[in-house]
């Protein structure tokens, strides 16, 4: 299994958002995350990346069979693990470029390989920037500063593209996206699909999956995967709302 | 693309906190005896072969320093400095005139080696002219057949005294008088040596003019001067780096800048200081009390000074314009670190006397650590400058909650026609950043590196290029173990 939850409590200034979450994504799975705001949807994208302040007070996440609880942030995005955060973050005066560079190179560092060759990497932003149709004026741009919402979540989607992830989170990637945009950055994530990797797609709308196919949709409520099933049952709750999973509890 | 190459790797290269240029030279040096009297004078005098009208000048300039006190208005803290134990001269012992690099002591070449400033051939390819000073002497100057050519006068201070007299008369002092402040009336006093420059009418000097300095011996107070005049038309790039050998005691450093431009002259001038910035916990590092000011006399000139602040214990400096041309130009781009227990008093003045006169004030400040980070400015606008402009920018970043950045900008502004502006920011490194670089497997410190050195780009793009990489690793190096 290529990233296993188990009974996962994780609180964060000492209130409990993650009450014994389970979940269990295989190579080569897409995994939907549906469940109406405050259910720690997020709070679980920050535990499994490891953020400061997301505190684990019991259960294990295991990835390619390791416990990674406690690793750093930045070795976890090393060893496969990537987010496409929900409001990516300004980093003004460093360029697009220039940041993916470096991300990349110490991915290889850790790997222990070394730098990659600036024609190499030139060729490799290139063929990534086509996947997600951005302009080239855009990676020589400082990170996201002064990005609109659509080119955010584009740029999230070609990083993704560049650090070819083996587990790869999208935190509310649809959230903001005019429906132009929201198939540009579900054909990013379809290239990408292979029988290698994991996704897990954290929404409120099943109008995303209607792009990015799920083989799994899970719900959640209150800190927990509630209810499980295929693709259909996005379909089920967009009909019934998500009142119909409360009344189920 | 070169150049983002070079950024992504200085990153990667930075891996030692400790003090990189921390090495002391063995070397020879001839020193004055310790202290400062009138005898100490003849003698830096004497040992210089100094025609008389400069020893009258030191003289002048030590019995006005015996008048006055060391400034306290500055936002610094040290124990007091003890001017009778500091020797005031070292020279490297050489044993003859030399006449090329071979015959250079091999133990100085190889100091520059660790430097990385090559004094050889190599350094035609990249542009570079460098007059190298260590511990006062120049050492070697290169180059200057190249720039002979053009009419261009590139060589120590010493040198110009003995062969360009008139120049060195008409221009010493005009702009930074002894008079002016303590520090200063200090360096007229016991300058040992130092760069002149002189750039003739309509030229526009070919290559990037270079100087090193670098404090060498133990308890040796550097004092240079550099004197550098664009006459009409001319145009210079100047560029002056800075290191110092890592030392138990504060050594003082007071040195002198000064620039003239003529009409429609300019000079860029652009300075990397990381003198040693003292140790964890605050011990030794350079006392840095510089005194840099340029004159914009011509019409139509321009002076830019960038710097690049992030070494010495205590830096005191604000190289400043005086806009006497109209419609001339005086810009100001700083970017300053602190970490540890270091502390930076540094800006600038800008004072505006002809019309139409423009001036720039970039200044970032970096603080981290228990380190202090003061931005002092002032903008005086004379009555005559009808429509002077000016506009400062003042950015201060914090890392961490131990250390202090403040801002002090003055504006006295006497002409109803012109427009001051004024803009400050404060900020902290934010903990989405910090995780957003760290999501995409850049680890803590390589992403405080980054996300400074993305902070204080506006002013590191100003600086030439071979300058440019070198400001960031040191970014990079002085901001190590500054967070968690």
């Amino acid at each position: 299994m290529l990233l296993n939850i188990k009974d996962l409590h994780v609180s964060i200034n000492g209130k409990e958002i993650l009450k014994g979450l389970n979940l269990g994504v295989n190579k080569g799975e897409v995994h939907a995350i549906m469940g109406p705001n405050g259910t720690g949807k997020s709070t679980l994208a920050a535990a499994i990346t490891g953020r400061e302040g997301y505190e684990i007070t019991s259960g294990e996440i295991i990835y390619k069979g390791e416990v990674i609880n406690d690793l750093a942030p930045d070795e976890r995005a090393n060893k496969g693990v990537f987010l496409s955060f929900q409001y990516p973050v300004e980093i003004p005066g460093v360029s697009i470029t220039n940041f993916m560079r470096t991300a990349l190179n110490a991915k290889r560092e850790f790997l222990g390989e070394d730098p990659i060759p600036a024609g190499e990497f030139l060729k490799k932003m290139e063929e990534k920037k086509k996947l997600v149709d951005i302009q080239s004026k855009l990676t020589n741009r400082s990170v996201n500063e002064g990005f609109s919402g659509g080119e955010k979540k584009k740029n999230e989607i070609f990083q993704m593209a560049m650090l070819e992830p083996t587990m790869a989170i999208l935190d509310e990637t649809d959230s903001g996206l005019d429906i132009d945009a929201l198939k540009v950055v579900a054909n990013g994530v379809n290239a990408l699909r292979s029988e290698d990797n994991g996704f897990v797609v954290i929404t409120h709308y099943q109008r995303l999956l209607d792009y990015i196919v799920p083989d799994f949709v899970h719900v959640m409520y209150d800190g927990k995967i509630v209810k499980s099933g295929g693709k259909g049952l996005a379909l089920e709750l967009e009909e019934k709302g998500y009142d119909w999973i409360k009344e189920q509890l | 693309m070169n150049e983002e190459k070079e950024k992504g790797n200085i990153l990667e290269e930075v891996t030692s906190s400790e003090y990189k240029y921390g090495f002391v030279t063995d070397i020879e040096t001839e020193t004055a005896p310790i202290g400062l009297t009138e005898d100490t004078i003849h003698y830096i005098s004497n040992k210089k072969n100094e025609p008389e009208w400069l020893l009258e000048y030191r003289l002048k300039a030590y019995r006005h320093w015996l008048t006055i006190e060391e400034p306290d208005w500055a936002l610094l803290n040290h124990p007091p400095i003890d001017y009778q134990n500091i020797i005031y001269y070292a020279a490297p012992k050489q044993k003859k005139e030399l006449e090329s690099l071979d015959e250079v002591d091999p133990e100085l070449l190889d100091t520059f080696k660790k430097l990385g400033i090559s004094l050889d051939e190599q350094k035609m390819l990249t542009g570079v002219a460098v007059d190298a000073v260590i511990d006062s002497v120049s050492v070697k100057t290169t180059f200057q057949d190249t720039l002979a050519k053009h009419g261009i006068i590139f060589c120590s201070f010493s040198d110009a005294v003995k062969e360009h007299p008139e120049l060195v008369k008409k221009y010493m002092g005009t702009v930074v008088p002894y008079t002016d402040n303590f520090f200063a009336a200090l360096n007229c006093a016991v300058f040992s040596d130092g760069s002149f420059c002189y750039i003739p009418k309509g030229v526009r000097c070919p290559i990037e003019l270079s100087t090193y300095f670098r404090i060498n011996a133990a308890n040796t107070g550097q004092f240079e001067r550099t004197l550098l005049v664009a006459d009409e038309g001319s145009y210079v790039s100047y560029l002056e780096g800075c290191t110092a050998p890592q030392r138990d005691e504060n050594q003082l450093h007071a040195a002198i800048v000064e620039i003239i431009t003529h009409d429609d002259a300019e000079v860029k001038y652009s300075t990397v200081q990381n003198w040693y910035p003292g140790d964890k916990n605050g011990v030794g590092g350079i006392y840095n009390f510089v005194t840099k000011r340029g004159l914009c006399k011509g019409h139509n000139s321009k002076i830019s000074w960038t710097q690049v602040e992030t070494g010495s214990a205590i830096t005191w400096k604000y190289p400043s314009c005086t806009l006497l041309g109209d419609n001339s130009i005086g810009e100001f781009y700083s970017v300053a670190v602190t970490n540890h227990h270091q502390q930076a008093d540094t800006g600038t003045k800008m004072i505006h006397i002809g019309k139409n006169t423009k001036s720039t004030i970039i200044s970032k400040g970096i603080s981290a650590g228990k380190s202090n980070n003061t931005y002092r400015g002032l903008v005086r606008v004379s009555k005559k400058a009808d429509n002077a402009r000016n506009f400062s920018q003042c950015d201060s970043l914090l890392l961490g909650d131990k250390c202090g950045a403040h801002t002090f900008p003055y504006i006295k502004n006497n002409n109803r026609s012109s427009v001051v502006e004024h803009e400050a920011t404060t900020s902290k490194i934010s903990e989405d950043q910090l995780f957003y670089c760290q999501q995409r497997g850049i680890d803590t410190e390589k992403s405080i590196g980054l996300i400074v050195n993305g902070y204080a780009k506006e002013v590191l793009n100003k600086l030439p290029m071979e300058f440019a990489v070198e400001a960031q690793k040191l970014l990079a190096i002085t901001l190590e173990g500054s967070v968690g």
